[in-house]
């Protein structure tokens, strides 16, 4: 059984509509990327499996429970955890309290999480009681991703976790998404990044115009001429 | 001058008891609250009706402490008064806010609404008290005592300032070290993010709203044990709460404090120089300089 | 026969003729436009008729009445130009009140004499007739928009809501503590009529000889109407430039900006300056208000220019009648003055039972007035905020 599966969602902002019927899956302990031109609907994908848009028509399943029209602190709590791509930490509280509030649900005794999550992000731990607002650009996504890692999901939705950041700060990201897929979390991400992106992906989409296009395992689309010519900047 | 300085730390820790309400509601509730004076009056007012008129009824004796102009009336009565403005805030938000909230109204509606809401309130206490000024103790002496330096206080002032710190470091306490205020920090950084991580924004709305209206009871009280109270003492404290919140950094419970203590010792030691019927026009003018040299404030907060 | 029955009943008549064409249109759009006029002009000469043959007293209320609403319609539709149309929190309207009524007020009377003053401070006294007087309170009240504006329109949207109250309360501790300057506290006596020669004996210089005779008994009330005559032609001027002004393509760009701001400016359109005219336009029509209200009352001082009169009750007139909708601010003036009147009957009647609660009570009924209207305000707003006539569907010239 698929972890995630999403089939024919058609979704948009308002009354326009952006995805025209869109399906990806995520296998268990995969990391799937998807990637297409900008205005594809890709990070659309993402809200609306998350429940931050509502799907007009199609159908989201998680872990077997159909999750379609769920709001997002229901899905959380089933173990599917979302890293928008901007405005994704609490800037004016330390690494530690995002993490705090990244555990906010949790009712159990949430320590020794913490200190698993540093142990992804070791650092982080000098700069544990820093305002986030504080941190450089890929200090902050870390601190948003660790946020997002704190319930322990089975799932993390990454929106274009690379984006704005420098050479060697993108390498450094995907390094640790590498280190999160180990750890058990099967990883869903929407990457600008394409090329970095699909090296070490499973599974990959190819969106554009809000509809599917293309798919195949991450290493067989670079290795397509036609993908790499329309899709990845030759 | 020192004492002005001084008398400017009294007033000051009164505004700023005010404007950190102030912030919190316009940090995480996003609205600018024209009827916060308004609050404070109504605490002022409500703990007039129990010092002169519950508490008489339930027996509670009339005692001084001296040196102070209060006894245990008072005492009992601060918490009750604050509670109630408390409660009134809340009420205020289900009735008003909320629906304009849940509706997505812009900001300007809601604040729109509140100035409503203020003279509403305002017109309740005519009503209910008339419009000339009382005091809490009527042709009472306030003999001032002598700290060192040749500094004069009153001794209801020193409580007043000693409540005020112990008001600022319980906020401080909860805001830093509890869950609920961290989570109310982490609402009006980015209430989206809260939404998503399972806070329930309605509820911390709420808290929102019951600690704003505390202090602003508080405030009130305070000022009105040290000055007098008078129906229209809401509407002259606007324009020191908001240039003390904007002084400070919109959203900024720390701004909001160092704020109101700045605008209350400026205010006081500008009467050394200009007639002191020009105070709000001070406060007025600090307002107009921090927006042309730094307008968001000294504490950054939110642009 | 009486100048107050003629204009009123003339006033009357083409309001009343006014609204039923209006009100006819509307309930039944089908029958021909010269239908609903007809019905109109009927009911209005109707109208007229039996205003005109009210008893002297009531008429003389009236007048009063007609007047206030007139000036406060002035007030509405430069509250309009900046809040309808822009945007633009204003809440403090009561400065520039005090400001035009104050500089109209300098600007017509005499400096008084050196004997006088111990008792009676002024520092400007340019003795000019009543129009120069309307002009200057909208001069000086725009430029202090300007100033206002330039320092405040780019920043937050409530930072300019705080920075009006702060100019309302500097100018009022202005007026009301240099005695030099207005007479402090006492405020300024004698601010005179325009046309007040034509009650005096001998009449006007410039009066023509025929017309001598015809002014003959002219008394104070009619007076009075001549001033509604004016404030009713001034009301009128003004929404006309302000209704050319909202067609015009300005106008557009005005209502761009308050539906969407950030597009606006994308669209090449220098927002900021766009804001700063509309606030300083419609605080040059409140001065007008301001300068109208002066020589209306003869007499100013500053406790008179409360934040309850001078700026709340406009914008309860703003919101009941329709931001956005000239004639709604116009409409919202009259209804909320009728209302703010209105209940002085309310309150006498409900008097004995408040003294039966408690003996205080009847002597703060006024106080239940402001209630009424605190809650009107904060009512329109959960219910109606579009107010009853909404926001007008512009047809631009274009």
């Amino acid at each position: 059984m698929a972890l995630l599966e999403a089939q024919g969602i058609v979704s948009g902002y308002g009354e326009m509509e952006i995805l025209h019927g869109v399906s990806v899956k995520v296998e268990p302990g995969q990391i799937v990327t998807i990637i297409g031109p900008n205005g594809a609907g890709k990070s659309t994908l993402l809200k609306a499996i998350f429940g931050l848009l509502s799907v007009k028509s199609g159908r989201v399943t998680f872990n077997g429970t159909d999750i379609t029209g769920w709001s997002p602190d229901r899905i959380v709590r089933l173990g599917m955890c979302f890293v928008p791509q901007t405005e994704n930490v609490f800037p004016s509280l330390t690494v530690q309290e995002n993490f705090e509030m990244g555990a906010f649900i949790r009712t159990d005794d949430y320590r020794a999480r913490i200190e698993e999550v540093f142990a992804l992000f070791p650092d982080l731990r000098a700069k544990r009681h820093v305002k986030v607002g504080a941190l450089s650009g890929g200090q902050r996504q870390m601190v948003a991703m660790g946020r997002a890692l704190m319930l322990d999901p089975k799932l993390l939705l990454l929106d274009e976790p690379s984006a704005g950041l420098a050479p060697k700060m993108v390498e450094l990201i995907f390094e640790r998404v590498r280190e999160i897929n180990r750890a058990g979390v099967a990883v869903i991400m929407v990457e600008q990044n394409a090329r970095e992106a699909l090296k070490f992906s499973d599974w990959g989409y190819v969106l554009a115009g809000g509809e599917n296009r293309f798919e195949d395992s991450g290493p067989a689309l670079l290795r397509n001429e036609e993908i790499g010519r329309l899709y990845l900047g030759g | 001058m020192l004492e002005l300085t001084v008398y400017g730390i009294v007033y000051g820790s009164v505004i700023a008891l005010g404007a950190i309400g102030l912030t919190l509601i316009y940090g995480i509730l996003r609205f600018g609250n024209f009827a916060h004076g308004d609050l404070m009056a109504v605490g002022a007012y409500v703990a007039l009706f129990f010092v002169a008129v519950a508490l008489p009824l339930l027996g509670i004796p009339e005692t001084r402490f001296e040196p102070l102009s209060f006894g245990w009336r008072m005492v009992i009565a601060i918490p009750l008064a604050m509670a109630a403005t408390a409660l009134l805030a809340v009420v205020l938000d289900r009735a008003v806010y909320r629906p304009l909230r849940h509706r997505k109204s812009s900001p300007v509606m809601l604040s729109m609404a509140a100035l409503g809401v203020a003279f509403l309130i305002r017109s309740l206490i005519y009503i209910l008290w008339g419009p000339d000024p009382t005091r809490y103790v009527e042709g009472l002496l306030r003999i001032p005592i002598y700290l060192p330096f040749d500094i004069k206080v009153r001794p209801d002032q020193v409580v007043i300032l000693v409540l005020t710190l112990l008001l600022v470091m319980m906020l401080y306490l909860f805001l830093q070290k509890t869950r609920l205020g961290k989570a109310m920090r982490a609402t009006a950084d980015n209430p989206d993010l809260a939404r998503i991580s399972g806070i329930n924004t309605e509820r911390i709305a709420l808290l929102t709203w019951v600690i704003g209206g505390a202090l602003a009871g508080a405030a009130g009280i305070f000022w009105a044990i040290d000055s007098q109270l008078t129906p229209e003492m809401g509407w002259g404290f606007l324009l020191p709460l908001f240039a003390a919140v904007i002084l400070g950094g919109i959203g900024s419970p720390y701004g909001a404090l160092a704020g109101g203590l700045i605008i209350g010792i400026v205010q006081q030691v500008s009467t050394a120089f200009i007639n002191p019927a020009y105070k709000p026009a001070v406060a007025f003018a600090l307002l107009i300089l921090i927006l042309l040299v730094r307008p968001q404030g000294i504490f950054g907060g939110r642009s | 026969m009486e100048l107050s029955r003629v204009v009123l009943g003339i006033l009357s008549g083409l309001l009343v003729a006014a609204l039923v064409r209006a009100l006819a249109a509307r309930w039944w759009p089908r029958a021909r436009w010269s239908v609903h006029l007809s019905a109109g002009l009927l009911v209005g000469v109707l109208a007229g008729a039996w205003v005109s043959q009210m008893e002297g007293g009531y008429l003389a209320y009236l007048v009063t009445f007609c007047i206030m609403a007139g000036i406060y319609g002035v007030f509405s539709l430069g509250l309009n130009v900046q809040w309808g149309y822009t945007g633009l929190f204003n809440i403090g309207i009561a400065g520039f009140f005090a400001l035009g009524a104050y500089t109209s007020a300098l600007i017509t009377t005499r400096k008084p004499p050196p004997e006088v003053w111990f008792y009676f401070k002024q520092a400007i006294g340019l003795d000019q007739p009543f129009l120069v007087g309307l002009i200057g309170a909208a001069l000086v009240c725009g430029l202090v928009a300007l100033l206002l504006g330039l320092l405040t329109l780019r920043l937050r949207e409530d930072y300019l809501a705080i920075a009006t109250i702060g100019v309302a309360e500097t100018i009022r501790i202005l007026f009301n503590s240099e005695e030099w300057l207005a007479n402090g506290s006492q405020g300024l006596i004698g601010i005179p009529r325009p046309l007040a020669c034509l009650i005096q004996n001998p009449p006007c210089a410039w009066l023509p000889d025929w017309a001598k005779p015809l002014v003959a008994g002219w008394t104070a009330r009619d007076l009075d109407a001549i001033y509604l005559v004016i404030v009713v032609l001034a009301l009128a001027a003004l929404y006309w430039a302000v209704e050319q002004g909202i067609r015009s393509p300005w106008g557009r760009v005005l209502r761009a900006i308050r539906e969407d701001e950030m597009a606006t400016s994308m669209a090449g359109k220098n927002v900021f300056g766009f804001k700063l005219q509309s606030l300083v336009l419609g605080a040059m029509i409140m001065g007008i208000g301001g300068g109208l209200y002066a020589h209306y009352m003869r007499s100013i001082s500053p406790d008179v220019f409360v934040p309850l009169f001078g700026t709340f009750i406009i914008w309860a007139m703003v919101m009941v009648g329709g931001s956005g909708n000239n004639k709604g601010a116009i409409l919202g003036g009259l209804i909320v003055w009728g209302i703010w009147i209105g209940t002085t009957f309310l309150t006498d009647l409900i008097s004995p039972l408040l003294g039966a609660i408690s003996p205080e009570l009847p002597a703060r009924a006024p106080y239940f007035r402001y209630l009424l209207l605190g809650a009107l305000l904060v009512l329109v707003i959960l219910l109606r905020p579009q107010g009853l006539l909404g926001e007008e569907k512009q047809v631009s010239k274009l």
